[in-house]
């Protein structure tokens, strides 16, 4: 017999399960709006010139493959911390602040929240937005923490319920720790304007509350990387030490190179450099030192001025083509004859959009039209293209008259 | 302002072979040497980055279809099969009966972290906090903090390395084996044993099996040398592909760091040998949500590399070669360094350098001499006395065995 009879099959991933049903469907008009990848308006995956460059440069230097140091690429993690926090911050500027090379978003997390459980002795509890990215809980849990949850996303008007969300900040324990999403959260696409973000950050101040930003879509959210990281920095103005997960998988279109970084923000240099040594305590037994290939690129983009500057229009390029079928889908629903209230589409940022769709309408949306999308109304409005956003609209006004 | 919630938080000692290397680099001393980090180097001490490498990269940037798009959870279908394939052999009754997974991993590291995940979790019973874990002594430092991290509380060791007679202690071993609680879990290098050089027989390794079937002992082999220590990909993985036909169940955390140079790019794979293919499903779908919380998904571009390589008969045979010259560049170097020795008249036996296989020799120097060697020598080794062979060149070979002669001679 066998070590393994026992062993349960695992649930499949939800998300992933979407993408696996609609590459088995035969249907021509199908469309893809599970899984966050950006598309161009062919519906094509992207891959930014700037990263073409990138690679073209790196090729002709004909570097060796050496480990890189467990902490990663010191060029890398320095940009990035760069790129968050601001080149005129003082944490950046002093040195109090440390930032390591993660795999991609989802190991950067991950890293922190090792961290978190195993320094962290103020508490167990993390506090996730309702809803969240689905991954967030499971990485925290297999950490070793446990999770908690805030108001965040009203249902009644598919936006922030900010009084909710205060309501319930205002009352978790001291010293618990907090995730916020900087920017295009995910799934909703609900983000607090700056006046709530200011209200935010009193809240949580006075609760001392332990802040873990995930940012993971800088630059891809408004178009702009200063206003998608306006809250990280406001935050850590107003003394609040945060410690940061940042993703360049979509703003780089680099997802399969798993460039990422974990930061955190410290008093001093000398605290920075003692987490540092405990960071790479915590890498070393999982993966030893992390992967070259997106790091390099990512390092050379943003150190290069004319890659960066390309890479700037680039990102606002990808996060312009967004807003626009935003715009072009609450336009078409119009058309359609819908009487719905579509305004939400248009007021969430970033890659998804929380529709407001039940999921038996999600279900006929699959079955009769072959619109994939997760069950909870999720749409990834980076698979909507010029060519099929009416067919889009269409659809829906179809499940929701 | 409050204090920090970090300001308790201590300084943490460096991994000591980084650490060694820092110093090395620091070091402004002309005649200064690194043996230390295991890192192929050719004989002009440089980096190595395979000619084959080199060449599949090109037709990697020249694709203009390839993109940077997510792998699958479990990673590159076509790395994962090949690469378990060089592990079990093309002819692997387990790969022909549908009975092998296969898991992308970051390196080798990675895959021993999944492993040890999932077998903390899953492996006979629910709760393995308990069940105790077996390391070589010596081992790679980062066994113990692989399975400890992974939640394993009873990390013990087994007798491997005889001191006395520098080479294996087969009868401590299968003694440990015999004495471990059933169904402990036991990790073994494939081959090329790290740090210590020294590998069973195969005559040795069978004895092995045989104790590890009776006492229902798991095999966790760690194979990250395969090719590079004899030259030959099928006589290095001859003791995983031994236990596969004694019909074990097996894990098996493959790097592809030296064997193909492409160190920073973190290519690894866990093999997952299963009574069927049943069970390896079941396994696999356990895996996937391991591995979707600790990297979600894994590079690209080292699997791709390996990928294309493996699967192109003409590439395979150019890797092929250029391993082989990676392993006799090694073999050269032992046999000088031995020869060199022993003309100098070094007290003690020297045959273990040529006897020993792979990267690494245990050298027997102790902790004393090794400090003469750093410091007064500028030579960095391990305190353990490890040594990575591929340090040496003919440049630096008079020098080193001078440089050994003298803190045998000079120090006790």
């Amino acid at each position: 017999s066998s070590w393994w009879s026992h062993v349960e099959m695992g649930p499949p991933d939800p998300i992933l399960g979407v993408t696996e049903a609609y590459k088995r469907d035969t249907n021509s008009k199908k469309m893809n709006l599970g899984v966050g990848a950006y598309r161009d308006d062919n519906g094509k995956p992207y891959v930014l010139n700037c990263v073409r460059k990138a690679e073209a440069m790196i090729a002709s230097k004909k570097m060796d493959k050496e480990y890189l140091p467990i902490g990663g690429l010191a060029d890398f993690t320095r940009a990035s911390a760069e790129l968050a926090l601001g080149e005129n911050s003082e944490a950046f500027k002093s040195g109090r602040y440390v930032t390591v090379q993660g795999i991609s978003g989802t190991g950067s997390l991950r890293i922190g929240a090792n961290f978190l459980q195993r320094f962290f002795k103020a508490s167990r509890d993390v506090y996730l937005p309702k809803p969240s990215w689905g991954n967030h809980t499971p990485i925290f849990r297999d950490a070793g923490l446990q999770l908690q949850a805030y108001r965040y996303y009203d249902p009644k008007t598919c936006s922030l319920d900010f009084t909710g969300a205060m309501d319930d900040i205002s009352k978790i324990p001291e010293k618990s720790i907090i995730l916020l999403h900087a920017c295009a959260h995910n799934p909703t696409g609900v983000d607090p304007r700056q006046e709530q973000w200011k209200e935010l950050a009193a809240v949580v101040k006075k609760r001392n509350l332990l802040v873990y930003f995930d940012m993971a879509y800088q630059g891809f959210a408004s178009g702009d990387i200063n206003r998608d990281a306006w809250a990280v920095r406001y935050f850590i103005d107003q003394g609040i030490n945060i410690v940061l997960s940042q993703s360049f998988a979509k703003n780089m279109g680099l997802y399969g190179e798993r460039a990422g970084a974990f930061t955190v923000i410290c008093s001093d240099a000398d605290e920075a450099k003692r987490v540092e040594s405990q960071l790479k305590i915590l890498i070393r037994p999982m993966y030893s030192n992390p992967p070259m290939n997106g790091a390099r690129i990512a390092s050379m983009i943003l150190n290069t001025p004319d890659l960066r500057k390309e890479w700037l229009t680039e990102v606002k390029g990808m996060a312009d083509r967004i807003i626009s079928m935003r715009t072009q889908l609450v336009s078409n629903l119009k058309k359609e004859g819908s009487s719905h209230n579509w305004q939400h589409i248009t007021d969430q940022i970033g890659m998804f959009c929380f529709t407001g769709l039940k999921p038996e309408q999600v279900e006929r949306l699959i079955k009769e039209f072959s619109v994939y999308m997760t069950k909870d109304g999720r749409v990834s409005v980076a698979g909507v293209t010029s060519g099929n956003v009416g067919y889009l609209a269409h659809a829906i006004h179809q499940v929701t008259k | 302002m409050a204090a920090s919630i970090f300001a308790a938080v201590p300084i943490s000692p460096p991994v000591a072979v980084f650490k060694l290397t820092a110093d090395f680099r620091e070091d402004s001393d002309s005649r200064k040497v690194n043996l230390g980090v295991g890192a192929y180097r050719t004989d002009e001490g440089q980096p190595w980055v395979l000619p084959v490498v080199k060449k599949v990269e090109q037709m990697i940037a020249n694709d203009n279809s390839l993109n940077h798009e997510y792998l699958p959870i479990l990673g590159l279908p076509e790395f994962r099969a090949n690469a378990s394939r060089i592990a079990l052999g093309d002819d692997s009754p387990a790969i022909k009966e549908n009975r092998v997974g296969s898991v992308q991993s970051l390196g080798g590291t990675g895959a021993l972290r999944i492993g040890a995940e999932f077998l903390r979790r899953w492996y006979n019973g629910n709760n393995n906090t308990a069940t105790p874990v077996y390391v070589s002594a010596p081992s790679w430092e980062n066994h113990n903090s692989v399975f400890m991290d992974a939640g394993f509380k009873d990390i013990r060791t087994y007798h491997y390395w005889d001191a006395a007679k520098r080479g294996l202690d087969l009868q401590g071993l299968l003694n440990d084996m015999e004495q471990a609680p059933e169904f402990s879990i036991f990790i073994l290098h494939a081959c090329a044993h790290n740090p210590t050089g020294t590998d069973p027989t195969p005559e040795q390794w069978k004895q092995i099996a045989t104790v590890m079937k009776r006492r229902s002992l798991f095999p966790f082999f760690d194979s990250a040398y395969q090719g590079f220590a004899s030259g030959s990909l099928d006589k290095d993985a001859w003791a995983v592909r031994y236990f596969v036909s004694e019909g074990f169940e097996l894990f098996c955390a493959q790097s592809f760091s030296k064997n193909f140079g492409l160190y920073n790019e973190r290519v690894g794979n866990l093999t997952v040998v299963g009574k069927d293919a049943d069970n390896v499903k079941r396994v696999l779908s356990q895996m996937e949500k391991i591995v979707r919380t600790t990297w979600s998904n894994p590079p690209s571009q080292g699997a791709r590399i390996v990928a294309t390589t493996l699967s192109s008969p003409q590439l395979f045979d150019e890797w092929k070669g250029n391993v082989k010259t990676m392993a006799d560049r090694v073999l050269l170097m032992r046999a000088e360094l031995r020869s060199r020795l022993e003309a100098l008249g070094t007290p003690g036996t020297w045959n273990h350098i040529t006897e020993q296989i792979g990267m690494f020799s245990f050298t027997g120097l102790n902790p004393k001499q090794v400090e003469y060697m750093v410091k007064e020598k500028h030579i960095y080794l391990m305190a353990s006395g490890r040594i990575n062979m591929c340090g040496l060149t003919t440049k630096n070979l008079d020098y080193v065995a001078k440089s050994i002669h003298e803190a045998v001679t000079k120090i006790q």
